[in-house]
């Protein structure tokens, strides 16, 4: 007993084991040795690799190197599964995933000692964090099972996915992979990273112990190699990944023009602002929360500090004293801070670029990791006076190491913020609700912290903006990443050659020579190549010429709706209102428009196509103020605000099919969001896409909101597509573009809709489809808020 | 006069530097914040983040031990209950739990005995020798409504009667009008009045309405001299929670940084287990460091708590679960 005198004299704290003995005896039921999970069963143990523990560098199991082979036959097993699981209904497969749920509380500690093990993680963290939020993820999404008949009923599944999950949150990804899909009806095949591959077996387990019906839940373990081929199947309907940003890229232009629906969570680099009003204290301890959590292995990790230059001292003092007090050890311990990183690799990769980092000027301070720790740490670091302009202040670390920098203005604060080129998530801490309020909302990032950070619900979507991905894991809109609406509400049933199919009167085209300009920054201008695209008729008779735009016309365009904001910041009321005056102008130009589309043979019935022009202005000007956001309600003190936020600046792409209609369709329901645009007008007939600039031109539609550019698809869509500064392109274009739009945008990640714009019934297609286009001509950003007086 | 010549614990550490006060910086009172969300996430994961275990926490439970002020504060107190005290003061732990522990020669016991004024005399002449502080509650306890005048008088008394420690209430209507240069003031009397005791100021933090109150009078308190700052008096329905160890643990790290005193830290009240109170030990050990585990910075005012410290002792050292009908009461 003579430890108790000497623990009295020091009041210290000793290493506190969790126990692995139930996690181990599982290991041990399976010989060490562990297989894929196909259609309901383990297979044979073949190709093996290790997995290591960080923390030792020690085996721990042997898992199996998934081939093409088992690829095929897990998709196999997954389409055998989905036509049984669709056919059971919501009720049933609502049992099933509460049951998931009530097994993973039931299992947690056996899970949460795996996955420490595996990834090195502290036992505190995959107990208190991970286990939790992977069980109410399932809980949420039993709920979303149980209700996908009511809420989601212009949608059906998508079919069997294939998802990839990386080794940082592995079970938690995997219920944030896993739960949407099943819920929404979906079969998966999911591959963990292979690091991290034991938790996700032992998830496999569970589905066979709450008898999932076969096939509906696969498990394919392997590396990338086994990952390329999953993604590379012809037989699967969708991919999801969670995982780097290069190798997300990858995944992208693999899938350019295959159909297949597709969400990215990518990396991040997101700032962590601290204004001179912050409970500094709280924030500091938020920091520890934000890069430390995980050892910052965290794809939302707060790594750029912002710190008000009145308070930067100060606040760099605390933070160098809160790093102290850090602790290291046994994962397992139930009394530290930070375990291992998760590989050799990714603690060569954090050195690699923290020491370029000082050589390029920053100062370091580092934590001291106790020298008998052999396992893959990498100590707590501030690197301080960092310039936007180095590399460790744009470039994801993936380790504990924040960057740290100053900012005099509020302004200034949301400048060097959105200086990046993620936007996955952002911290922002001030006890001014006035300042807090208003800068959460230009912060261009997909989660918002307020005097939080790292804080998660299954209620409360996640995802970026940029090059974080897109996509939204969790909440009603990751519901629909997993959901396709339903085609017969806006498709042609027979897809009609467009051909001189009804006979019109010639109208008299007036005799003065008509040259459409482009319109482009608010004012009419002459294209830059100084050609001309003839437009003929329905009697092939050439009745005005237009621009034929280049790639100089394309850069203006952006250009301008980068520059000029406008639009995006009136309120929606106003934009509302714009709409409503652009719809009274067409109305006093009816005549004219039906004469100028009696003319071609792209629209059907000329003053069916104005009618319902106006009528779809009308409509989404109406909407401008009521696509709202939601509050949701997770389980803390906290409102969460889901903002229904415009893409940004968006490519449109126009059908020659209804050629005014299809126009005004895409671009208002755009437009109402505050979105600015680049519009291609239809290649064959743009004439009432460029006429409409005069109305434009007197409807108080602020300058570069919408600008458009003709010409030949053929030689604007690469540069639409390439360019970095355009946040996402609507293809109604040609189907043959899509592959080739999908791979021009992959560098900075655009947000890619493509529909056949010619198959869609433009005139009187089902009304949820206007709901379609509002989600799409948006992205939701959630605002957490926390509160208490 | 009964005082204890060898008591003076400061003196004893070489580290800590008595609180002389400072002139108030409103400017520092102005500009505190506290975001209560993060303050309660924070104490809700450090108790989580750390752990002790088996003869680790033993230990941290015998150091508790000699931080607490067992205390005895009611109305139908006599000399016969306070005497029951202060013997249990004398001998904490069961012998043979000592002997068990092989702890015989740390000599555990308690951190002061608290009393009215009325039994200052009664304690005192129990506890000769022992090295264990008189505390007496003064300013017109729990309230704190009486005339100044005899506030004054009731420290100066019960210094006079030999109280070491004097535990006084502040005036909870200075913090609601924010009238902080009348509380400065207040305590700055009191602490005159003290002379050479310590001077704690109970805060009665569950009646003060939000933690930003509780930071700011913390702050007002230690400039005006508070040797301790103490939450509550036992009385409030809300007593010592985890957010106001937080809060108040952060002022003392504030005022030491800014003038190299280390004040103390008492919470009273509403911790009754043992595993409550290492959560508060260690949330104090996070905060400011194990140097504030001790019997001269850390006091905890409780009553029922060391039952059921016993009975955890008894646990670690025999294996079983224990009783409360094993362990002598207070």
């Amino acid at each position: 007993m003579v430890k108790v005198k000497n623990a009295f004299k020091k009041i210290d704290y000793e290493e506190a084991l969790e126990s692995k003995i139930e996690s181990l005896e599982w290991i041990a039921e399976h010989n060490g040795q562990f297989g894929h999970f196909i259609g309901g069963r383990f297979t044979q143990p073949k190709n093996l690799f290790k997995t290591i523990n960080p923390f030792n560098k020690k085996e721990i199991a042997k898992i199996s190197q998934g081939t093409v082979t088992e690829i095929k036959k897990s998709i196999q097993a997954a389409r055998l599964g989905l036509e049984n699981w669709q056919s059971i209904g919501p009720f049933q497969r609502a049992k099933y995933l509460y049951a998931i749920a009530r097994y993973i509380q039931k299992e947690s500690r056996t899970i949460s000692v795996l996955e420490s093990m595996e990834n090195g993680k502290s036992i505190r963290e995959s107990r208190d964090i991970d286990i939790p939020l992977a069980a109410r993820h399932f809980y949420y999404h039993a709920g979303w099972a149980q209700l996908l008949d009511e809420e989601f009923q212009d949608y059906s599944a998508i079919g069997v996915c294939g998802q990839i999950i990386p080794w940082n949150f592995p079970i938690l990804m995997l219920a944030w992979k896993v739960a949407p899909a099943i819920a929404a009806g979906n079969s998966v095949i999911i591959k963990p990273a292979e690091q991290t591959s034991l938790t996700a077996l032992y998830f496999a387990e569970i589905c066979k112990r709450i008898k999932l019906p076969e096939g509906v839940v696969n498990v394919v373990t392997g590396d990338g190699i086994t990952g390329s081929h999953l993604v590379s199947q012809k037989d699967i309907s969708k991919v999801a990944f969670t995982g780097s940003t290069e190798v997300g890229k990858e995944i992208k232009k693999n899938l350019a023009g295959s159909g297949k629906a597709l969400t990215l969570e990518l990396g991040g680099k997101s700032p962590f602002i601290i204004f001179d009003d912050a409970d500094l204290d709280s924030a500091v301890e938020g920091l520890v929360d934000a890069i430390w959590l995980n050892q910052g292995q965290v794809c939302c990790a707060g790594s750029r500090l912002l710190l008000q230059e009145t308070i930067s001292k100060k606040v760099e003092k605390k933070i160098l004293s809160r790093m102290k007090k850090l602790r290291f050890g046994n994962p397992l311990d139930k009394s530290i801070d930070m375990g291992p990183l998760v590989s050799f690799e990714q603690q060569s990769r954090v050195k690699g670029l923290v020491d370029k980092g000082v050589e390029s000027g920053a100062d370091i301070f580092q934590c001291d990791i106790p020298s008998n720790l052999k396992g893959y740490f990498y100590p707590p670091t501030l690197l301080k006076n960092v310039s936007p302009s180095m590399e460790i202040f744009q470039k994801e670390i993936f380790g504990p190491v924040l960057s740290s920098t100053t900012f005099r203005t509020p302004e200034e604060a949301i400048y060097l913020a959105n200086n990046s080129r993620y936007g996955l998530s952002a911290s922002i801490w001030s006890e001014n609700i006035n300042l807090a309020l208003d800068i959460a909302p230009k912060l261009k990032v997909g989660v918002v912290w307020i005097n939080s950070t790292n804080i998660f619900d299954a209620a409360v979507g996640f995802g970026g903006y940029r090059e974080s991905g897109y996509g939204r894991e969790g909440g009603k809109e990751g519901m629909y990443e997993y959901l396709k609406f339903n085609s017969d509400h806006y498709k042609i049933k027979e897809a009609r050659v467009l051909k001189e199919n009804i006979s019109v009167k010639k109208q008299t085209i007036p005799y003065i020579d008509q040259t459409r300009k482009m319109f482009i920054g608010g004012s009419q201008k002459r294209g830059d190549s100084g050609h001309s695209i003839g437009i003929f008729d329905n009697q092939r008779e050439e009745i005005a010429t237009v621009g034929r735009g280049n790639q100089k016309d394309i850069r203006n365009a952006v250009e301008a709706a980068n520059k000029q904001m406008n639009w995006t910041i009136l309120s929606s009321h106003a934009r509302a209102q714009i709409m409503f005056y652009i719809a009274e102008n067409l109305s006093q130009r009816r005549d004219y428009f039906i004469s100028l589309l009696s003319s071609t043979s792209s629209c059907q019935n000329p003053s069916q196509e104005f009618d319902t022009t106006l009528e779809r202005l009308f409509t989404f000007a109406s909407w401008a103020d009521k696509f709202d956001g939601v509050v949701h309600q997770a389980p803390i003190r906290a409102n969460t605000i889901a903002l229904n936020e415009p893409v940004g600046v968006m490519g449109i792409v126009c059908p020659d099919l209804a050629p005014l209609a299809s126009f005004i369709t895409l671009i208002a329901a755009a437009l109402c969001q505050g979105n600015r645009l680049i519009v291609i007008p239809s290649e064959n007939f743009p004439l009432p896409a460029v006429d409409m600039y005069q109305i434009f031109d007197t409807s108080d539609i602020p300058a570069a909101a919408i600008n458009i550019v003709t010409g030949k698809h053929d030689e604007l869509i690469d540069t639409l597509s390439e360019h970095n500064s355009v946040d996402g392109i609507w293809n109604f274009g040609d189907p043959k573009y899509e592959a080739k739009i999908d791979r021009a945008s992959v560098s900075n990640l655009k947000q890619i809709w493509s529909v056949n714009g010619n198959s869609v019934n433009w005139i009187n297609y089902h009304a949820s489809f206007n709901k379609l286009l509002l989600q799409k001509s948006s992205q939701v950003k959630n605002i957490w808020i926390p509160y208490g007086a | 006069m009964p005082l204890d010549k060898n008591y003076n614990r400061r003196e004893m550490d070489p580290v800590i530097v008595k609180n002389s006060g400072s002139p108030l910086k409103l400017e520092l009172i102005n500009e505190v914040r506290i975001n209560k969300s993060a303050v309660e996430k924070r104490c809700a994961s450090v108790i989580n983040r750390r752990t002790v275990k088996k003869h680790n926490q033993a230990a941290w439970l015998l150091k508790a031990i000699t931080c607490m002020d067992l205390t005895t504060l009611s109305g139908d107190d006599t000399e016969s209950r306070v005497l029951r005290l202060c013997n249990k003061a004398k001998n904490p732990l069961r012998n043979d739990l000592l002997e068990d522990l092989g702890i015989e020669d740390l000599n555990i016991k308690v951190g002061g005995v608290c009393v009215y004024h009325q039994f200052i005399r009664t304690a005192l002449d129990n506890l000769q020798g022992f090295n264990i502080p008189v505390v007496a509650v003064s300013t017109g306890f729990p309230a704190g409504l009486t005339p100044k005048k005899t506030k004054i008088l009731e420290i100066k008394e019960s210094v006079r009667s030999g109280a070491q420690e004097i535990d006084i209430v502040i005036s909870r209507r200075h913090v609601f009008s924010g009238n902080w240069n009348k509380l400065y003031d207040e305590i700055s009397e009191y602490k005159e009045a003290s002379g050479n005791a310590l001077l704690k100021t109970i805060l009665a933090t569950g009646e003060l309405g939000t933690l930003k109150n509780v930071a700011k009078a913390s702050l007002v308190c230690m400039m005006a001299g508070a040797d301790f700052i103490k939450t509550s008096t036992g009385k409030e329905t809300i007593n010592a929670t985890l957010p106001f160890t937080l809060v108040m643990s952060r002022a003392i790290r504030e005022y030491f940084e800014l003038t190299g005193f280390a004040v103390g830290y008492k919470p009273a009240g509403g911790i009754s287990s043992a595993k409550d109170c290492l959560s508060h030990m260690i949330l104090i050990k996070e905060e400011l460091g194990s140097k504030w585990l001790n019997p001269s910075l850390f006091r905890l005012g409780a009553s029922s708590l060391l039952s059921d410290i016993e009975r955890q002792i008894e646990h670690f050292a025999t294996g079983q679960y224990s009783s409360f009908n094993r362990h002598g009461i207070a």
